[in-house]
């Protein structure tokens, strides 16, 4: 069976016109997805059932098992923390936030280790944004800065930008200007008008200069900016200020390197300067599929996009204090839920020692990092395969995706609605 | 369910003639009934002023750009907290509140309908989530077309029953209620970071003027039948000397409706400015209230600021921009591909600010000025003006002049130069108030004939009952005790449930998405047509076929259906 419109459940970017075959409960075959979208469809190898650590070995164990033991580790735990969520669809990640408001536990989602700085950014300045077709149709100047959109998301160029033609930009490739900025060398900075090639550490620097620039103040523009020369910081804030419309892209190159949410500052105060002058835009490049839902979801329940912490009753929110990286290090959390994430492969050494040592569960599909420190973990369906549900685009266009097949796994929702009923019984 | 019989009650239900007569309200399944069942469960309202419960014309509560307004103010989360008690969970935020927060605050003010005021189609599903989140209140979300390339299109080739058609497959395709223009062609020319300074100013490539966008949707309006008009935030939002677009948009405006106005005019106050600059900034309140008392034909909510710390949260792009340059405060834009625009900042409206103040005063103006309360309905545009708990401090200023005076003395002294609201002597009654915050939004969004808005048999027993005796208090003097019994009913009463008792929530909620539908005949059915599909083949991010709301995001729709005269 071949079904088309289907929307891609790897990265930010949502594609949604994927054409996928089926056959029985299997994808034998994908249209129009890049090579991240093929290996997630294709190369699916679930975790059959449930599985408990008993020794140095994992045991088999029930569904019914599996959650009545989650639920009682969560209403054991003093200092439960509950985290990942990006990789799953906003219903699930509602129950989430439910759940952790009845344990009073601390919800985080990913993006306290990629765009978390990002949003403090945003928390201070704001964010002059759009959605991915208004940059399709109108931008005439695309900046990529500290992300490397060919590997990482290997659509956006296609769909969105370099050679995605519009309304107005009727032969993008020609009519388009592409800047990347970065530390080296990528297979994007190759295909770019303008390479700009930045010292490490050194992105905040040339912010500044870019803003100077465009304010007027070349005087003070030293003959090299953290490896920059002046000609090409005047010439790029030329090419910006020239544009009729531009529009900026970053990614966790600038937001994770040294400066962090201050650099992120820095980029939407350009974009702010340069709006007095012509149409700017600045998106982050949202990673892990629906982290921008999680953001979404967390906020209309919680009020907050990440790191809420319901210990007090009311629902707070402390990068630095309340996010999971931070917990951990401190030792203070005495259990984790992990769903639709792998902090085992991307949180500090230490923060994974903690999960190894604490009783983790994880809900995922397939066995990662992260099983290796967990005392259990309970496979799902694959939103976007044989799940669906609501996911955020990294511009904040929802989307439903589709359920190709019915598998033979329960789905998050359903295990975590479990988890939740039991929890809200036993705390009244 | 046995019912509930509310005895005792002093009723005003304007939309039934009802103006103030002490009764009893019978109450079974949901509905209003001549007699409850003799097991009902009796409620002593004690000669309490009771009335239908609140309609909120016009707010912002769901949605992409109010979440946003969330996600970038945690001082605004932490300004408003309430921990998890009995079914009501946490809570955050004062002028953003979290969507439990809107929902039992409204519900603890006597609201149970609430209208959204500004939905980007491409981002419906946003905003139909945030209202199943919002349990305490049926929901209706205005659906954005100012900037929409197919309807300028359609204006263009002045095809009016094109840009119906364009509306119909819309608004059935997003779950929409009704036709919102903001700020129309504006936020097209803010896609190139520009605006449209009159309603003749042509919009950049389209070659359409606003004029003409509003007179093409008014008239597509009324070919689809739909249950409201088009709602309209008008040019020039706050800009000093904008009466003049607002008196020449009212002068548009034909009358093409018996049963309700034919053009909503939003948030008003924003819109009736004289002078030229900052500094001569003054009231044509006058000026304005006399157009619309002379046009019948037209309704329009007041848009009051108060005073205090708020967030400004519109799909007027530019001018949140110009705010933005003003205030130098943070600020968002998200603007949405062949649709709209959108922009955030906070705002503080200050006693110290004259421009603070006269704003101040011109929303009160219009209230006052307006002989019909049918035509000005009560309104902050929630949160711009100031946040919807700000309601009965409103009230209580237009029911008591003396309260007026009293305010005179702690703002600007140079504000009397500038306004005419001190030599205003009226001072609005119950039923006026009960017209301005629930009958005359029913009437105006054409809801009654779902029940909305009335207390007769056959209504949807939506009830709130205030601890306020009109026969025992003068508003005019006891202001305070207004202004507390409008914060708190003593009862909010939703599809026949009690929801809330004395400020608290005591349910958990279950409500409506009502949306309309429009049937057209097969020629103008959009989804086949190829101009307008080949959009989402070109210009378009999103799959035609991805870009409907499924049902499944309206757990209780209510879908009004209509037959277009195309």
């Amino acid at each position: 069976m071949k079904i088309e419109d289907v929307v891609c459940p790897f990265c930010g970017c949502l594609c949604d016109d994927l054409v996928v075959q089926v056959e029985g409960n299997r994808v034998v075959n994908v249209e129009n997805g890049c090579t991240l979208a093929n290996e997630k469809f294709m190369g699916d190898h679930r975790l059959e059932t449930p599985i408990r650590r008993s020794g140095k070995k994992w045991e088999r164990i029930s569904y019914d098992e599996a959650i009545a033991e989650t639920a009682g580790i969560l209403l054991d735990a003093d200092r439960p923390l509950l985290y990942g969520w990006s990789g799953t669809y906003g219903e699930a990640q509602t129950i989430g936030v439910h759940l952790a408001e009845v344990l009073g536990a601390v919800i985080d989602n990913t993006s306290t280790v990629c765009h978390g700085p990002s949003i403090m950014a945003i928390q201070e300045v704001g964010h002059p944004g759009c959605t991915l077709g208004q940059i399709k149709n109108r931008a005439d100047v695309v900046i990529y800065w500290a992300a490397n959109p060919i590997e990482a998301h290997p659509r956006h160029m296609s769909r969105y930008t370099t050679f995605a033609d519009g309304f107005f930009v009727k032969n993008a490739f020609r009519e388009r200007k592409v800047i990347v900025v970065d530390v080296r060398e990528t297979d994007s900075s190759q295909i770019a008008d303008e390479f700009v090639k930045v010292n490490p550490g050194g992105d905040y620097a040339i912010l500044s200069a870019l803003r100077a620039i465009v304010r007027g103040k070349r005087d003070i523009i030293p003959p090299n900016v953290e490896g920059v020369s002046r000609e090409q910081l005047f010439r790029v804030a030329e090419i910006c200020m020239a544009a009729k419309f531009g529009a900026i892209f970053f990614g966790v190159g600038l937001t994770m390197a040294s400066g962090k949410y201050k650099n992120i500052r820095n980029a939407i105060e350009l974009t702010e300067e340069l709006n007095r002058h012509t149409k700017f835009t600045i998106s982050p490049m949202r990673g892990h599929w629906n982290v921008y839902g999680s953001n979404e979801v967390f906020t209309w329940i919680t009020g907050y996009p990440y790191a809420v912490d319901f210990a007090r009753g009311i629902a707070f929110y402390n990068p630095g204090e309340t996010t999971s990286v931070d917990i951990l290090r401190r030792g203070e959390c005495d259990a984790c839920l992990v769903v639709a994430s792998d902090p085992g492969a991307h949180f500090p050494r230490a923060c994974a020692e903690h999960l190894a040592r604490i009783p983790t569960i994880q809900i995922d599909p397939h066995v990662n990092a992260t099983t290796h420190l967990s005392q259990i973990q309970i496979p799902v369906a694959v939103t976007g395969i044989d799940a669906e549900g609501t996911a955020y685009r990294m511009d904040g266009v929802p989307l439903r995706t589709r359920k190709l097949f019915q598998g033979s796994h329960p789905d998050d929702l359903e295990v975590l609605e479990k988890i939740y009923a039991i929890v809200r019984e036993a705390k009244g | 369910m046995p019912g509930i019989l509310i005895r005792n009650a002093f009723v005003i239900d304007p939309l039934s003639g009802v103006k103030g007569e002490v009764m009893d309200i019978a109450i079974r399944d949901g509905k209003i009934v001549e007699e409850a069942s003799t097991d009902a469960v009796v409620i002593d309202a004690a000669r309490c002023l009771t009335l239908p419960g609140g309609i909120d014309s016009h707010s912002h509560v769901c949605g992409t750009k109010v979440n946003f307004g969330r996600y970038m103010s945690p001082e605004d989360m932490r300004a408003g907290r309430t921990a998890r008690k009995g079914v009501m969970h946490v809570t955050s935020g004062y002028s953003v509140p979290t969507t439990f927060g809107n929902s039992y605050r409204y519900s603890t003010m006597g609201y149970t309908t609430i209208l959204e005021g500004a939905m980007a189609p491409l981002e419906a599903r946003h905003t139909h989530e945030e209202f199943t989140a919002t349990p305490h209140q049926d929901m209706l979300a205005n659906t954005l077309f100012d900037g929409n390339w197919s309807i300028m299109e359609a204006v263009k080739e002045k095809d009016v029953k094109r840009a119906a058609a364009v509306v119909a497959w819309t608004l059935s395709a997003v779950k929409g209620f009704a036709i919102k223009l903001t700020n129309p062609g504006g936020t097209e020319a803010w896609g190139w970071g520009g605006d449209v300074n009159s309603i003749h100013d042509q919009v950049p490539h389209f070659g359409v003027t606003p004029a003409e966008i509003i007179g093409t949707m008014i008239q597509a309006n009324e070919l689809l039948n739909l249950p409201h008009s088009v709602h309209l935030h008008c040019n020039n939002l706050g800009v000093p000397g904008n009466y003049q677009t607002t008196l020449e948009t009212i002068g548009l405006v034909p009358d093409l409706n018996r049963d309700r106005q034919s053009l909503y005019l939003t948030h008003v106050q924003f819109h009736s400015y004289g002078g030229s600059t900052w500094r001569d900034i003054c009231s044509k309140s006058e000026d304005v209230a006399r157009a619309v008392n002379n046009t019948p034909q037209v309704v329009m909510d007041m848009g009051q600021i108060m005073f205090g710390r708020t967030t400004t949260m519109t799909a007027d792009g530019p001018m949140e921009f110009k705010l933005y340059m003003l205030h130098h405060n943070k600020w968002s834009n998200h603007d949405v591909e062949l649709e709209t625009g959108s922009g955030i900042t906070p705002v503080y409206y200050g006693r110290k600010s004259l421009v603070n103040c006269v704003m101040w005063s011109i929303g009160l103006e219009l209230a006052l000025l307006a002989k019909n309360p049918w035509q000005c309905l009560l309104s902050t545009d929630n949160p711009n003006g100031a946040p919807f708990v700000k309601y009965p401090e409103i009230i209580a200023l237009l029911m008591s002049r003396r309260f007026r005076e009293n305010e005179r003395k702690m703002i600007d002294p140079r504000t009397e130069h500038f306004v005419p609201l001190f030599a205003i002597e009226r001072e609005l009654d119950w039923y006026e108030i009960a017209v301005m915050t629930r009958a005359a939004q029913a009437k105006a969004l054409g809801i009654t004939r779902i029940g909305k808005g009335y207390l007769a048999p056959g209504a949807e027993a939506d009830v709130a009952i205030f601890p306020l005796k009109p026969d025992e208090i003068d508003p005019s003097v006891d202001y305070q005790q207004v202004m507390a019994g409008f914060s708190r009913t003593r009862y909010t009463i939703k599809r026949g449930r009690v929801v809330a008792r004395d400020g608290e929530v005591v349910v958990e909620g279950a409500n409506s998405t009502i949306w309309t539908r429009a049937n057209v005949p097969p020629a103008y059915d959009m989804s086949s047509d190829p101009e307008f599909t080949k959009k989402f083949e070109q210009y378009y991010t999103v799959r035609m076929r991805n870009y409907p709301v499924q049902d499944i995001y309206l757990p209780r729709g209510v879908r009004i259906d209509t037959e277009a005269s195309l």
